[in-house]
């Protein structure tokens, strides 16, 4: 049995100008010890997948309209905020994109990490600070005997960043969401928290969604990616697959937009337009406006994820059809 | 050199640090561009890499003169701006314009991306008050906007469109040498693709001089002819694009190159990466010697001595490292 499972989640934002479906009726599952990539451009409803997960949707103006996100039994979205709180913060953790803005400036280091252990374990606080001090080491902090009281200021967003997965990581989760954590980050610093995630979950054994707009940072670390555009999941593949032979038209733009895969001195390819508004409804495929292989009835039904292959999921009506 | 159209001679940009309300005392400085020798040739796109803190952004403003020179001259075009007075500046600056990382932010909200494009025309006198509007249509052509958007405002544009409305901006007075200061890190692949394309177009067609700080390597590979690895406010190693992220000869450029994540699964798995330990030290105290030293592979107790100047390595690269025979 999958750790997690999502079944139709939907997360619509109600506001004055409209109704934005920013997630439109996802499914997926994360296996335990798994590495699930979420790869999109921005607003394409990756981080409110995860929000709505970990219960984080400011509401109003959002709303879960549907779904449920069944973690080992217990569904998320619908259980009592008791239960929550004993999965949230314990089991389940997540780290997010900005070190700088995410971290209390107000209080240091210490009080931070070890507050989710006095939370969720019973554990007194002389106890929780020796393994708060053994995990500032473990993510590679020197010094830490010094550091740990200081305050988040006097830390470069590199360590603050191992701050974060030092405190996500202290209570031992199983699932671990990391929100485009190294977006904000220097390449080098980037390769250091990259090899660090793959460490510590070699270590605990626990599952990772990660989500990325990096096609390079998802091809060394996921064992499986799925690929969303416009609040919903195009194509999902293990990464092979999905690097090796992509079937969406979405994918296989997207892919070959990366500077690095093409030829120096060529024109880049583009994609043709830009992400759909999403107040308005959408008819049919969210990518066929922009889509090259686009005919008619791709404008009519919302098509749903079909089997190419084994573990390969995609929704374009045109492959399944095997037209493409 | 005579096609060269900026030359920096040895620019230094130190910023003093006070400590202390009523009787302030300097306690430090910061180097933020130490000793940076650099040309630009005509037409030439150069591309600028280094980690957040290593002074590129603080080296283009340099050049543009928003922050002043401590030391060394900037010279555009013949004329050295180091020593120009305020209204010779302004002259100059018609010949060098600037595109910011952040399209949300260096756009006034509150002006019409007409008012936008048209206030440095008026300001500057380039053409008669009557052919402004002209002007200001075929400007949002040339970076592919409809002038049909010439009365909306920014908030009402995505990330690409407002960066393209930056660029129209830049490119009003016609200026010989543009300076991109991370114009795409704030835009998603697909667009930041529509960028690159539409800014290594115009270079093309316009003869500009460009030069393009990025932080991503497979960015600057690809729009640039030559390209600068800077760490601690000095350049490390200056070479043709391709040859020097191909075959990188400065340990720190090799430590660079190693870190991109290649959209590649099978490469990326079974290839060697050089993690570099730690984060670049402070500017204010930086290391004695090479600055990377402390965090370089093959730095020896000679590294530490004295700061490696920049020596030619073959006809067409320069690489700052004592110990380039050896490794």
């Amino acid at each position: 049995m999958p750790l997690l499972t999502v079944t139709d989640l939907r997360t619509w934002f109600h506001t004055r100008t409209g109704v934005y479906r920013a997630v439109d009726g996802i499914s997926f599952s994360v296996e335990r010890g798994e590495t699930l990539g979420i790869v999109g451009e921005s607003g394409s409803g990756k981080s409110v997948t995860c929000y709505s997960i970990m219960g984080l949707i400011p509401q109003p103006p959002g709303r879960i309209e549907s779904g449920t996100a069944v973690f080992d039994g217990v569904d998320l979205l619908h259980c009592t905020p008791g239960e929550a709180r004993a999965i949230r913060g314990k089991r389940v953790a997540m780290i997010f994109q900005d070190p700088m803005t995410s971290l209390n400036p107000y209080v240091r280091i210490s009080e931070q990490l070890i507050e989710p252990l006095l939370i969720h374990a019973k554990i007194s606080r002389r106890d929780a600070l020796a393994r708060a001090l053994a995990m500032l080491e473990a993510v590679g902090i020197n010094d830490a005997t010094k550091r740990i009281h200081l305050y988040p200021h006097e830390f470069s967003g590199g360590m603050r960043q191992r701050v974060m997965i030092a405190m996500a990581l202290i209570t031992k989760p199983e699932l671990l969401i990391a929100d485009e954590p190294t977006t904000a980050l220097d390449v080098t610093v980037q390769a250091q928290i990259l090899e660090l995630i793959k460490q510590m979950q070699r270590e605990l054994g626990m599952a990772v969604i990660f989500i990325t707009h990096d096609l390079g940072v998802v091809s060394g670390l996921c064992d499986r990616v799925q690929v969303m555009y416009a609040g919903r999941i195009v194509e999902t593949a293990d990464t092979r697959t999905l690097f090796y032979s992509p079937k969406h038209p979405y994918t296989r733009a997207l892919q070959r937009s990366i500077p690095s895969m093409q030829d120096k001195g060529s024109e880049l390819f583009t994609i043709p337009g830009m992400p759909p508004d999403l107040s308005k409804p959408l008819p049919g495929c969210s990518f066929a406006p922009r889509c090259d292989f686009a005919v008619d009835r791709c404008h009519v039904d919302v098509p749903q994820l079909a089997p190419v292959a084994a573990g390969h999921d995609q929704t374009c009506l045109r492959v399944q059809t095997g037209e493409l | 050199m005579t096609d060269s159209i900026l030359q920096l001679t040895d620019v230094s940009a130190h910023f003093p640090i006070h400590s202390g309300f009523v009787l302030k005392r300097q306690i430090g400085t910061v180097k933020a561009v130490d000793g940076v020798t650099l040309s630009v040739r005509r037409g030439e796109v150069l591309g600028l890499v280094g980690e957040s803190g290593c002074g590129k952004s603080t080296l283009a403003r340099t050049i543009m003169q928003l922050v002043p020179t401590t030391g060394g001259t900037v010279v555009l075009n013949g004329q050295n701006l180091s020593t120009s007075s305020r209204a010779g500046l302004r002259a100059v600056r018609r010949g060098m314009q600037m595109v910011f990382q952040d399209p949300y932010a260096s756009l006034n909200p509150r002006l019409t991306v007409y008012a936008t494009l048209a206030e440095p025309l008026l300001v500057h006198h380039v053409c008669p008050p009557a052919e402004v509007p002209a002007r200001v249509a075929a400007l949002m052509q040339t970076v592919g906007l409809a002038p049909r958007y010439m009365r909306k405002y920014p908030h009402e544009f995505s990330g690409g469109q407002r960066q393209r409305i930056a660029i129209a901006r830049a490119l009003a007075l016609e200026p010989e040498l543009i300076i991109a200061d991370e114009p795409v890190s704030a835009l998603d692949v697909s667009i930041q693709a529509q960028i690159l394309n539409l800014l290594a177009q115009l270079c093309r067609e316009m003869n500009l001089s460009l030069v393009f700080i990025a932080h991503d390597l497979s960015v600057v590979k690809h729009i640039s002819d030559r390209v600068a690895v800077m760490y601690l406010g000095k350049i490390v190693e200056l070479g043709p694009a391709a040859d020097v992220i191909e075959r990188p000869r400065h340990p720190y450029t090799r430590a660079l190159v190693s870190a991109i994540p290649t959209p590649n699964p099978d490469v990326e798995r079974t290839r060697q990466r050089i993690v570099l330990a730690g984060d670049p030290p402070s500017p204010l105290h930086p290391p004695a010697g090479c600055a990377f030293h402390p965090r370089c592979a093959y730095a020896q107790e000679k590294c530490k001595l004295a700061v490696p100047p920049l020596i030619a390595d073959g006809p067409t690269r320069e690489v700052a490292c004592v110990r380039l025979g050896e490794i």
